[in-house]
């Protein structure tokens, strides 16, 4: 580990004008918990990190029914999977925020971190697609605004410009008769990183059949990605056990994992099929004890 | 049914109970003839003594080991000469500040006997009150011992005062960094230090070649233990080869530890890579690189080209053909087990000081100080009055802390510089550089009769020592076999380089490996004959005085009261639960394992006011001060917190092998029991010149020295004790322990399971874990050595193996290096059986290292009955477990159903 300059504005201009005229490496330090390692290990050598969590913009969490969720980018992942709206209306992403790290580590943690790291595997990341979030982003040329999906450009690679910061995701409110879920395969019970995670949402129509499914899946490309394929299969159907087979295994097709030393390609497909299947059963559980 | 593995004849064939291991050895580098007697590195003759079970070894650290994880090591006051230390070491003893503290109810699951834990008196001088309820075992009446007394330095651990390798901090120290190779195999060409030396706040750089000539090549008996300096030369700096990724090439002694990061990069070392070999069966083919040119093909009188195979072990009884002949079900299986690291929370850390006059002061975490001292004497050529070594608190060793790794550097270091520095290992460091425990292949051929009566067993078992010999290949031939008996046996056993990290001792090293083999065969074969697993078991298990692989006599030993209490207990009587959509099943093995016991010292001061200090020549893993002032408080009348035992360096107590070995109870605990024999009998003397009769007419009973047959008032310990100083002077007992045979330990773990068949993960649901412990000095202390054996078993079961890409790790961290976490564990209940070894203080046998032995085989027993698959690689990950049981079409419906478990 190389000494660097460690700054912490207050406003988002003053991060901002940090940014721009900074020389070298800058690293945005939220909870740390993949940057600090990444330091100590030598596999990244900033200059400076710039600590973004005394920035306001940053810090905030509001629901509003009209707008949805404004979930600034370093909200901690145990304050997140406490709120109480966010366990209301958005279970799925209170659940991958409880799954994150070891509960210091979602103390510490931040989704808007756990995106701009842009590991493949993000636990936060699945719900965040099925829910249609949109990620603001703010640099020295303005802001600018994207859906979360088009925020990816690989494996630890973003979007951002060396001048810009991720402010704040935005979610907007879950449709009606719908329901979510969130769940990843890992080797262990806990503390552990995702071989496969598969977020699924299900929106019923009125005759109870499937008007709209939304499936994302983890660590088995080189970004988090929905299943549009899958999605298409369950769309205006009654979702019995063969539809529920069938999306799994559209979804196994559409996924591109690799083999590395967390799992083999060929099992983590067999992961993404059985994740589909289960959290959509759990979709469908969670519509059962009465939509939202 | 013949067998068409036998090959070769070495010499007449032996008859049952006679078999004597061969070993052939190469005769440049490990000549048979040269070894003294007492090594452990023995010849076979041996086999009758008792430290190993290894018939012989040549190489570095014998094995033994261990350390359960949940321990850790007390406070102790090491005070530096002329340097000052860390302030928390200063603080005033612990008895003032420690107001005694009831315990705390015995843990969940009770041992088999009365579970009151014992107040702990105020330390004071008060005469002892005894409090506990006293036992009465085998016509025996105990106080202390068998009391769940808390732990005497339960503060200090608590509070974080205990002082551990990290914590250490000398004036004008510098910190030390390690260079270490990139390659797995290459030729070191030429270093340059240059620019790291000019680099501001850099203020040494070293090398092997500032390490001196060694004395002699081979084997250097150091006390009992018999290490290859040579080897253990290269595994501290590299010379002219490297021969795995990791191995330190330099270190660098800086102001700081970045700085001293910093120089390492400005070093230049000329490499020119070699083809790497990952795995030992690779190595052993014909034609393979070699990892060493000056390691040949063992066998006797052959010298042939320089081989990969350091070592060829073979034990042999009866005739296995015939054996084979006999069998009406023979099995044959091969098994393979992964690179798997000791995982001890605690990274290596040590501090040196080298004075003007050349006197060497070592700080360090370790599990033996005398053994660092040896090997640093060895190495560095200094003479042993000129060394000392401190031994701080240990975070957890479990055998991987006996090695010198980092000593050296920092005294090579602060030789240079004039200045005491200190080297802390980062856990990639330890993970990819400190020695995990062997890798296995192992193909086990067994036959047996309808009845089950075993008839014949043959096996060839493949270690791989990594990058030096010395894979504890001969104790996995033995433990492995250890359950049962078998007339007609051939077992071959191969030590194996390979360019990965030089392995060192493992809990129980060489069993868990050879167990999973063993224990699954056996497994097969009752199912095969449609006999109960147990029963199985129960028809072949050896008896006392039978013979074990290597011809020993098995000494008393409760493996049959084991059974029978398996045989008896809910956890293996009642059905396994079974519920729809679930695949669950229940599976149980054995596990053996000898243990060692070298030689323990300690001396005890009878203090004025009537309280103890006693002093122990070996270091405290796994609550050894407490169980000691057990044995000091039991013998003395006291209770436990009347005494203060503490960890002493090597200048300030006699000689003591490392802790390890699961020898530390039964060694220490008969040093320490001899230590106040030989005080009481100083205090008998003064009290039968006081009464005006002979030494030998006076008897010491409930704190009274009594003469023997009269009523006549005898004279209070205390009141001894008081006027000790003026009347006869000091009291001081000394206790050495040397030569006691062999105590086994033998263990059955019946574990549940459930696996998800669609994505291969296996739940514990229950785990029993039974144990002779022959006495359970502190059954709360062991049954937490239990269940730390077996979290360690599960791990290396079912998550830990290290990953390698041509000789490169690709999981050094403890993220991909996957320990069971809590909640990957279940309750681990434990059953403890105490039949007690003859020659054990109170009965006392080794409890540390055997409860890892049987997990990964009861594991993949119960997998088995579950779903129906037989694992025969270690460990036995979500994904293998799925692949197995999906072998075609992985993405079809989940298998068969199970095969019917119990």
């Amino acid at each position: 580990m190389r000494a660097f300059e460690y700054r912490a504005p207050t406003t988002l201009s003053e991060a901002l004008k940090l940014l721009a005229e900074a020389k070298g490496e800058v690293r945005p330090l939220a909870g740390g918990t993949d940057l600090v390692p990444q330091v100590r290990e030598g596999r990244k050598r900033p200059t400076m990190v710039l600590d973004v969590k005394r920035i306001s913009e940053l810090r905030r969490l509001e629901y509003d029914p009209g707008m949805g969720l404004r979930l600034g980018a370093a909200v901690s992942c145990s304050v997140i999977a406490s709120h109480p709206q966010v366990r209301r209306y958005f279970p799925a992403l209170a659940q991958a925020c409880a799954l994150v790290g070891s509960i210091q580590i979602q103390n510490r943690a931040t989704v808007g971190g756990n995106i701009c790291n842009a590991s493949p595997s993000a636990d936060t990341v699945p719900p965040l697609l099925c829910l249609d979030a949109r990620a603001f982003i703010a640099g020295g040329r303005g802001q600018r605004e994207v859906a979360l999906e088009s925020f990816f450009r690989g494996p630890g690679r973003t979007i951002l410009a060396r001048d810009e910061l991720l402010v704040e995701v935005v979610v907007p409110p879950p449709p009606k008769f719908s329901a979510a879920s969130y769940m990843r395969f890992i080797p262990r019970s806990e503390m552990d990183i995702a071989v496969a995670g598969v977020a699924s949402l299900v929106v019923l129509d009125g005759g109870r059949q499937c008007q709209e499914a939304r499936i994302a899946l983890a660590a088995v490309a080189p970004q988090p990605s929905r299943a549009p394929e899958a999605e298409a299969a369950l769309q205006g159907r009654p979702l019995d056990a063969k539809a529920l087979e069938e999306a799994g295994e559209l979804a196994a097709k559409m996924a591109k994992p690799i083999t590395d030393i967390r799992g083999g390609a060929e099992y983590r497909r067999e992961l993404v099929k059985v994740l589909t299947r289960r959290t959509l059963e759990q979709c469908l559980e969670a519509l059962k004890r009465g939509p939202r | 049914m013949a067998t068409s593995t036998k090959t070769r004849q070495f010499g007449p064939p032996l008859k049952r109970g006679s078999v004597a291991p061969k070993r052939a050895q190469a005769p440049p580098k490990k000549p048979a003839a040269t070894k003294a007697p007492g090594s452990v590195a023995r010849a076979p003759s041996a086999a009758t003594r008792q430290q190993q079970s290894t018939p012989k070894r040549a190489q570095t650290p014998p094995k033994k080991s261990i350390a359960p994880r949940q321990q850790s090591a007390p406070k102790q006051a090491q005070t530096p000469p002329k340097k000052s230390i860390t302030p928390r070491q200063q603080s005033a003893p612990r008895q003032a500040q420690t107001p005694p503290k009831k315990s705390t109810a015995p843990q969940q699951q009770r041992a088999p006997k009365p579970a009151q834990a014992p107040p702990q008196a105020p330390v004071q001088a008060v005469p002892p009150t005894p409090k506990a309820q006293p036992q009465r075992v085998n016509g025996r009446t105990f106080r202390v011992i068998g009391q769940r007394t808390e732990r005497v330095d339960a503060v200090e651990r608590v509070t974080g005062q205990a002082a551990f390798g990290a914590d250490i901090t000398l004036p004008g120290m510098l910190w030390a960094k390690v260079l270490r190779s990139p390659y797995a195999h290459a030729r070191i060409k030429g270093i340059d230090t240059a620019a790291a030396l000019r680099h501001p706040g850099v203020l040494a750089v070293v090398t092997a070649a500032d390490l001196p000539p060694l004395a002699s090549k081979g084997p250097v008996q150091l006390g009992e233990l018999s290490i290859d300096v040579a080897a253990l030369r290269e595994l501290v700096l590299a010379s002219k080869k490297v021969r795995f990724q990791g191995q330190p090439v330099a270190s660098v002694a800086a102001i700081d530890p970045y700085t001293a990061a910093e120089a390492l990069e400005l070093i230049h070392v000329d490499y020119e890579p070699l083809p790497v070999l990952e795995n030992a069966l690779d190595a052993m083919k014909p034609g393979a690189p070699v990892v060493h040119d000056d390691i040949f093909i063992q066998n006797p009188g052959e010298r042939r080209s320089p081989s990969n195979i350091a070592a060829h072990i073979e034990f042999e009884r009866g005739d296995v053909e015939a054996g084979f002949a006999q069998a009406d079900v023979v099995v044959e299986e091969s098994y393979e087990s992964a690179m798997v690291h000791q995982a001890y929370l605690e990274p290596q850390a040590a501090a040196a000081s080298v004075d003007a006059g050349g006197r060497t002061t070592v700080w360090t975490t370790t599990q033996g100080a005398f053994t660092i001292k040896l090997q640093l004497c060895a190495l560095l050529g200094l003479g042993q009055n000129l060394v000392r070594v401190v031994p701080l608190e240990i975070g957890g060793g479990f055998g991987g802390k006996i090695n010198v790794l980092v000593e050296p550097l920092c005294v090579l270091l602060s030789r240079r510089t004039g200045r005491p520095v200190k080297l802390v290992l980062t856990r990639d460091e330890v993970l990819r550089a400190t020695g995990p425990g062997s890798p296995s292949f192992i193909t086990l051929k067994v036959g047996a009769k309808k009845d089950g009566t075993l008839t014949a067993l043959t096996g060839r078992l493949i270690y791989d020592a990594g990058a030096f010999p010395g894979a504890p290949v001969a104790a996995g031939c033995v433990v492995g076999l250890g359950p049962y008996r078998v007339p007609n046996l051939r077992l071959d056993g191969y030590d194996v380089v390979t360019n990965k990290p030089r392995v060192q001792p493992y809990r129980a090293p060489g069993a868990p490996q050879a167990a999973f083999a063993f224990e699954s065969s056996m497994d097969r074969i009752a199912e095969k004959l449609r006999l109960d697993p147990l029963e199985f078991r129960r028809r072949n298990a050896i008896a006392v005085g039978e013979s074990l692989a290597d011809g020993r006599p098995l000494p008393p030993v409760g493996l049959k009261q084991l059974l029978d209490r398996v045989a008896r207990h809910p956890c293996w009587t009642r059905p396994l639960e079974q519920e729809r959509g679930h695949a669950r099943g229940r599976g149980l093995a054995l596990g053996c394992w000898l243990g060692s016991t070298l030689s323990s010292a300690c001396h005890l001061m009878v203090n004025a006011d009537g309280s103890l200090t006693l002093v122990l020549g070996g270091v405290d893993l796994t609550g050894t001060r407490t169980a000691m002032a057990q044995i000091a408080a039991e013998e003395f009348g006291l209770e436990p917190g009347q005494v203060h035992v503490r960890v002493g360096d090597t200048d300030s107590v006699g000689y003591t092998d490392v802790s390890a070995g699961s020898r530390v109870t039964y060694v220490m605990g008969a040093a320490v029991q001899q230590a106040c024999q030989d005080a009481l009998g100083q205090l008998g003397e003064r009290a039968a010149e006081q009464l005006g009769a002979g030494a030998g007419e006076v008897e010491f009973r409930a704190g009274v020295f009594n003469l023997r047959g009269s009523k006549k008032k005898g004279i209070p310990y205390l009141e001894l004790a008081r006027t000790s100083l003026r009347r006869g002077g000091p009291v001081v007992g000394r206790g050495t322990a040397s030569g006691l045979p062999v105590a086994p330990a033998f263990a059955a773990h019946v574990v549940d399971v459930e696996v998800d068949r669609e994505t291969g993960k296996v739940s514990i649901l229950k785990y029993t874990a039974f144990q002779d412990v022959g006495r359970a000095v502190n059954p709360t202390q062991v049954e937490g050595q239990i269940q730390g054996g077996v979290a360690q078993g599960v791990g290396l079961a079912l998550t830990e193996a290290y990953i390698w890409t041509r000789g490169a790790l690709k999981n050094a961290s403890l993220l991909d290096y996957r320990l069971p976490t809590a909640l990957d564990l279940p309750f681990i209940a434990t059953e403890l059986i105490e039949a007690p070894a003859p020659d054990g203080p109170y009965g006392v046998r080794g409890v540390g290292e055997v409860p890892i032995v049987p997990a990964a085989p009861a594991l993949a027993n119960a997998i088995y009955r579950a779903v129906g698959v037989r694992m025969k690689a270690l460990p036995m990950t979500p994904e293998a477990v799925f692949m197995a049981s999906h072998p075609r079409a992985p993405v079809q419906e989940p298998a068969a159903s199970p095969v019917a478990g119990r």
